[in-house]
């Protein structure tokens, strides 16, 4: 039986003022396939994307849907199209439920158990596992994205569209997904899905599209091709997929973390007796699911967040209770990726120039800013980093993902940093941004400085980072050298099947030999949780 | 002091007082329902004010006894004015937010200084040549109680547009909570980048939002002029006062329009107390914070609580641009 056509672009383009997201693009989708829109950050996947579903009118080109040519101005009319759009950053209302956010903008009767079976329905068909009632700010990433997959199949659309829809999965969620969208493909229903991870393009897609810098370079059937031959249609040259680990002699103890505990915004008990410390030159890693504890103990490591109980000593010197500026002045910074990337550390409508400022501000001798020096940094910064931007005072909203981050990351170790701590540096990055980031961090650690990083993907931390420690629920799991462990060691220990620190009882895990205190002075801070400031100056 | 004060006199003028707070308030809640914080509330109740008071004129057609026309035609005239004039001032504040993105509290403020002007320039001019007295009759007393039950005289001896009011607001908590539009509506105001990716008109609902809050806010000045002040000498510098505690009574009821026909009695009854109060002139001035007292008093219990469905709409007072990012 010959494939029918569900999709096809003819010459699409688009333009935002001066940047041509989008020229002159061709592709097709076959009806019950999975096509993979695979593309560097900023090569315009997601515009296109936005295009077929109706957020964005193309400047030039036509679609067609079952061979008829479609006008899609508005997303109602890309329902009516039967195409709907996953996004990545998820499109729900987090005060309503799950069949609320489901049934908005249907012409469904506003019967919740009508709807409720309706939703078990599409579940029970499909493999889905949601509680219709829950409400959405209480939900789980993986469960948020489960009611828009759902939000789009109860609208009746056949063509799916899914943003990156892994970039903040684990890979147990991650498995769940591809089984449904496997389902979904043998119900006939054709799926384009946008990611960066070659892995999972090989395991989920029939054909991959690439796109490069805005224009379409070519299709390729998944089952012929390789992720070296993949790498090099999106970058457009052959780039070597190694991640160096940098071996440098061992200093010692930068920043030492001993019996901490810290507490969630909801008041459980985030981290958990956590103790363990990063030397000059050495790069740790942290693994764990999302939401066990890496953001919290990043924050309390930059001063952003009040500890509960422990000893954050950095150079022999508490910093328990110091202002952030003052812990940034010691030469600690920090960097946190968000989910929704802006977030945190930058101001989204301010420029490059003015970002940079942000953390320099105060340092001028008079009440002016120096505007020109930040530019000129600004200026440095775009070129070392390669960033994409109309000039440096473009607002940095407009930037594209992974633009945004090579700011953030690049001002970060811009202010010579001793001690960096990074959660989720590459969140979304393509291949070229993630290898710029990890070579920067290699930099830095020839520099001598000690990282902390925060990861997601355990293949680059393995390779990367020199030690990785491993969080469950806020527990330490082991503290394990990464070239003596695996992945599946690793993954065991962050669902806390194994736990190291129990295995090895006689082991003192997370405390160095050659600490920069003594034992008694450890005593003197261990009895005093959150030591204030003018005590721990005089230590 | 407590034996001098009659209970049903306070409650009857806190009902016929709170009943101004009462409309500005329903129709605000609509509009913030939107994500629209409109600020000019103030001014569109003159605006209400003023377009009732037309109404009343053309009826009357000049005359003094306002006996040129029945009664039904006088209230349902001016109704359908004061709504006009109040939604087309909302039409300024809805082209100035939703078509063209400007800062929705310089709009809404603007406004309010615009329409609190616009009435006070009419303002002599009805207070001097037109005579509303004989018209007012017919916006009074609606069941027509004439006993001294404290039953009757709390509950049946109000105006039309006082009865209007509560069935408003239940309306209004019925339509948010009960219906397809109203969770769309509930919708635009959380998170209009969602509303707008399952296919909701954004812009026509923040329109038709604004208008209508801005029609039912305008009835508050209507009601004022024609019932409250029995038709005579009244001055916009009251309505702009009241406009915002309409607006601060929106906060104080959590956008509960149900919550706000007692919210605007509470408030009501806390600004006729001071005339039964025996209190100096200074003592007067601050009892008059009390309102404003009570918003700040929910406003930080509302934090404290954090409960999600307290929360004023996630994205009132931002502009939405679908294609920024």
């Amino acid at each position: 039986m010959e494939k029918k056509i569900a999709l096809e672009l003819r010459g699409i383009s688009k333009h935002f003022g001066m940047i041509r997201a989008n020229r002159d693009i061709s592709l097709s989708l076959y009806e019950g396939e999975i096509l993979a829109l695979l593309g560097e950050n900023g090569s315009g996947k997601t515009t296109l994307m936005n295009m077929i579903s109706g957020i964005y009118y193309p400047d030039a080109g036509d679609i067609f849907v079952h061979g008829e040519r479609a006008v899609i101005s508005s997303p109602r009319e890309a329902f009516g199209y039967g195409i709907g759009m996953i996004h990545q950053h998820f499109k729900l209302v987090d005060t309503f439920t799950a069949a609320e956010n489901i049934i908005l903008g249907t012409a469904e009767k506003y019967d919740m158990r009508r709807v409720n079976a309706r939703v078990g329905e599409i579940a029970a068909r499909y493999g889905f596992e949601i509680d219709p009632k829950k409400r959405v700010h209480e939900m789980s990433v993986s469960e948020k994205q489960t009611v828009e997959i759902i939000k789009i199949i109860f609208r009746g659309a056949d063509i799916l569209i899914l943003d990156e829809p892994t970039a903040v999965l684990t890979p147990q969620e991650i498995e769940k997904l591809f089984a449904i969208l496997r389902n979904m493909k043998a119900d006939g229903k054709s799926i384009i899905i946008i990611t960066h991870k070659l892995n999972e393009v090989m395991e989920i897609s029939d054909r991959v599209s690439i796109l490069r810098k805005g224009a379409y370079i070519g299709t390729v059937n998944t089952a012929e091709t390789d992720e070296k031959q993949l790498t090099e249609m999106m970058v457009g040259q052959k780039i070597d997929l190694e991640i160096n680990r940098v071996q440098i002699e061992k200093k010692s103890p930068l920043l030492e973390i001993r019996d901490l505990s810290i507490r969630a915004d909801d008041g459980s008990l985030a981290i958990d007796g956590v103790s363990f410390y990063i030397r000059g030159g050495e790069l740790l890693g942290v693994a764990g699911i999302t939401g066990c504890g890496q953001k919290e103990l990043c924050e309390a490591i930059a001063g952003l967040r009040p500890i509960e109980s422990g000893a954050i000593i950095h150079k022999g010197e508490s910093i328990v209770g110091l202002p952030p500026r003052e812990i940034i002045e010691k030469g600690v910074s920090m960097s946190f990726i968000p989910e929704d990337r802006l977030g945190m550390g930058l101001a989204p409508s301010f420029s490059i120039t003015d970002n940079m400022m942000l953390k320099t501000y105060s340092e001028g001798s008079t009440p002016f800013v120096d505007r020109r020096s930040a530019r000129s940094r600004a200026e440095a910064l775009i070129k070392r980093l390669d960033i994409v931007t109309p000039s440096t005072e473009t607002p940095v909203r407009r930037l594209s993902g992974g633009n945004v981050q090579k700011v953030l990351v690049g001002r970060e170790i811009e202010s010579g940093p001793n001690v960096i701590v990074t959660a989720y540096p590459v969140r979304g990055l393509d291949i070229n941004s993630s290898y710029l980031i990890y070579d920067i961090l290699n930099e830095q650690k020839k520099r001598g400085v000690g990282i902390l990083f925060v990861g997601e993907d355990l293949d680059v931390m393995l390779a990367l980072c020199d030690k990785i420690m491993v969080l469950c629920h806020g527990r330490v799991m082991g503290i394990v050298h990464a070239s003596k462990v695996t992945k599946d060691e690793l993954g065991l220990m962050m669902t806390g099947a194994v736990d190291l620190t129990r295995e090895q009882k006689d082991k003192h895990f997370g405390i160095a030999s050659d600490s920069a205190l003594s034992p008694d002075e450890w005593a003197d801070v261990g009895r005093r949780p959150g030591a204030d400031r003018g005590e721990a100056d005089s230590d | 002091m407590l034996g001098g004060i009659n209970i049903v006199n306070i409650l009857t003028d806190a009902i016929a007082m709170g009943t101004v707070f009462l409309f500005g308030c329903v129709g605000e809640t609509l509009t913030e329902k939107a994500g629209n914080l409109n600020l000019g509330i103030p001014g569109i109740m003159c605006c209400g004010a003023l377009g009732g008071g037309l109404g009343v004129w053309i009826c009357s057609a000049g005359a003094t006894d306002a006996a040129a026309s029945p009664g039904w035609v006088f209230v349902t005239v001016s109704v359908l004015l004061a709504m006009v004039f109040a939604a087309a001032a909302g039409l300024i504040y809805a082209f100035l937010t939703v078509t063209l993105n400007t800062n929705q509290n310089i709009a809404g403020l603007a406004l309010t200084t615009f329409g609190v002007g616009v009435l006070r320039f009419f303002s002599k001019k009805i207070n001097n040549d037109i005579v509303f007295h004989g018209a007012s009759r017919y916006f009074k007393n609606l069941f027509g109680y004439s006993g001294s039950g404290a039953f009757g005289r709390i509950f049946l001896s109000h105006g039309i547009l006082v009865y209007l009011g509560i069935i408003i607001a239940v309306c209004a908590s019925f339509f948010l909570r009960k219906t397809r539009t109203g969770l769309a509506l509930r919708a635009v105001g959380e998170n209009p980048a969602t509303a707008d990716a399952v296919g909701i008109n954004v812009s026509a609902f923040k329109y038709a939002f604004v208008l209508i809050g801005s029609a039912v806010a305008g009835l508050g000045g209507l009601y004022y002029v024609m019932d409250k002040s029995n038709g005579t000498t009244f001055s916009e510098a009251a309505i702009d006062t009241f406009g915002w505690m309409a607006v601060a009574l929106v906060i104080a009821t959590m956008w509960k329009p149900v919550l706000s026909i007692f919210g605007s009695i509470l408030f009501g009854g806390l600004y006729v107390l001071s005339a039964y109060l025996p209190l100096s002139f200074n003592q007067l001035k601050l009892f008059g914070m009390v309102p404003y007292l009570i918003t700040v008093l929910v406003l930080i219990v509302i934090r404290l609580l954090n409960r999600r469905d307290n929360q004023p709409p996630a994205s009132l007072g931002l502009s939405y641009f679908r294609e920024d990012r």
